[in-house]
C-alpha cells in the first residue's frame, strides 16, 4: 500500500492536478453563489439574513473536518513514523484555519441582525475560538521548530489536545444552554432545514471542500520541491 | 504484527488522550455553572437565595403577554414548567417576538420579577420559506 506514496508519483499528480480541481471549484462556486444569493427562498423568519448560513455552515464543517483529518493523521503517522503523513497535515491546516476565521466573522455579522449582538461567550462560540488558538498553535509549530522528530512530536500533542474540543464544539448546543441554536441537520432524525435551503448548503459545501483540496494540493506540492531541492530529507 | 516500538507508541497516545479527556471533561463539569449561557425559569425558582449579580435567563416568550407601554416592554418568560416576568427598556432585537426563543441579561428583583439591561434573540434551528410555514400553519 504504501508504494503509492512514493513521492514522484505524487508529485506528478499534485503538480497536474490544481489546475482542474481551480476550474472545477469556479463552476461549483458560482452554481453555489447564484443558488444561495439569488435562487434560494428568504426564510419565513430571518428573512434574507439566513443567507449567511450558506458560508458559515459549510465553512465551520470544514475546519472541524480537516482539524478531525490532521489529528487522525498526525496520530497514524507519530505510531507508524510515516513521515509524508506529516506533510499531508501540515499542508492542510492552513485552509483549515482560513475556514474557521471565515466562521467566527460570519457568525458574528449573522449574530447582530438574528440575536442582536455581535459577540457572545457562550459554549459554542467560545469552543470554536479555542479550536482557532489550536489551529495557530498547530502553525506556529511548524514555523519555530527546526529539528523534524521533534516538530512531528509536539503537532501531534497539540492536535491530541484540541481534537477534545471537537466534539465539545459539536455538542456544546444539546449539553448547555446557548444562545446558538442546535443543529439543522441531523444525518439520522429528519433535519429542520427546508428542502430548498438544503441543496445550496451542500452545493456550496462541495465548493468549499474543493478549494481546500486545491489549497492543499498547492502547499504539499511545495512541501515536495523542498524535499527534492534537499535532496536528503527524504519521506 | 507490529513492533514493540510501534505498540508502545500507541498505548502512549492513547493514554495521553485519555487524562486529557478526563481532565477536560472533570474541568467541565465543575464549571457547568459558568458554561451554561442562561439559566431557565426552573433553574432560577430553585436559586437558594437571590443574588445581586448580573445573570442571564431565557425561555420562550409566553404568548399573548408581550405589553408595550412607552419605553419600556413587559413580558414573560417560559420554560413551559416556570415563568418570569421580564421588565426592559432599550433596543429590541427584529427577531424578538411571541412564542420564540429569548435571553435576557440584567438582575433578579425577585423570583418572579427580572429588570433586563439587555435582550438577545434566540433563534431556533428550523430554516424554511415563507411560504412553507404558511401552508404549515393552516395545517
Amino acid at each position: 500500500m504504501f508504494k503509492y506514496f512514493e513521492p514522484n508519483k505524487i508529485f506528478s499528480i499534485t503538480s497536474r492536478a490544481p489546475k482542474y480541481v481551480l476550474l472545477l471549484f469556479i463552476i461549483i462556486f458560482s452554481i453555489g453563489l447564484t443558488e444561495a444569493l439569488i435562487l434560494s427562498p428568504e426564510d419565513y423568519k430571518q428573512s434574507h439574513s439566513v443567507r449567511i448560513m450558506y458560508v458559515h455552515v459549510p465553512a465551520s464543517w470544514i475546519c472541524l473536518g480537516i482539524f478531525s483529518s490532521i489529528t487522525f493523521l498526525s496520530v497514524i503517522g507519530y505510531i507508524f513514523k510515516i513521515r509524508n503523513f506529516f506533510l499531508i497535515s501540515k499542508s492542510l491546516a492552513p485552509s483549515g484555519f482560513v475556514f474557521n476565521i471565515v466562521s467566527l466573522v460570519t457568525g458574528s455579522i449573522w449574530g447582530k441582525p438574528t440575536w442582536g449582538t455581535w459577540w457572545a461567550w457562550d459554549a459554542r462560540i467560545t469552543s470554536m475560538l479555542i479550536l482557532l488558538l489550536f489551529y495557530i498553535l498547530y502553525l506556529v509549530a511548524w514555523r519555530i521548530y527546526d529539528n523534524k522528530d521533534k516538530v512531528f512530536k509536539v503537532t501531534t500533542v497539540i492536535t491530541i489536545l484540541g481534537i477534545i474540543n471537537v466534539p465539545i464544539i459539536k455538542y456544546s448546543v444539546d449539553w448547555w444552554n446557548t444562545l446558538h441554536q442546535p443543529a439543522s441537520i441531523n444525518i439520522l432524525s429528519k433535519s429542520s432545514i427546508h428542502i430548498s435551503m438544503l441543496y445550496p448548503l451542500l452545493i456550496m459545501t462541495a465548493a468549499f471542500a474543493l478549494f481546500s483540496l486545491l489549497i492543499f494540493l498547492m502547499k504539499y506540492n511545495t512541501e515536495l520541491i523542498k524535499i527534492k531541492n534537499k535532496g536528503l530529507d527524504r519521506l | 504484527m507490529y513492533g514493540r516500538k510501534v505498540k508502545l507508541r500507541f498505548f502512549y497516545i492513547f493514554i495521553i488522550f485519555l487524562i486529557l479527556s478526563l481532565t477536560i471533561f472533570l474541568t467541565l463539569k465543575s464549571l457547568e455553572e459558568n458554561v451554561i449561557y442562561f439559566q431557565s425559569p426552573t433553574d432560577v425558582k430553585a436559586l437558594a437565595e437571590i443574588d445581586k449579580k448580573k445573570i442571564r435567563i431565557g425561555g420562550m416568550v409566553k404568548k399573548k403577554s408581550i405589553l408595550i407601554k412607552e419605553k419600556e416592554v413587559k413580558f414573560v418568560v417560559t420554560d413551559f414548567k416556570n415563568e418570569i416576568n421580564v421588565i426592559y427598556s432599550g433596543l429590541i432585537p427584529n427577531l424578538f417576538a411571541e412564542g420564540k426563543g429569548v435571553v435576557a441579561e440584567g438582575f433578579l428583583k425577585d423570583k418572579s420579577l427580572f429588570l433586563a439591561t439587555k435582550i438577545l434573540a434566540k433563534h431556533d434551528e428550523n430554516y424554511m420559506p415563507p411560504e412553507v410555514k404558511a401552508a404549515l400553519e393552516e395545517k
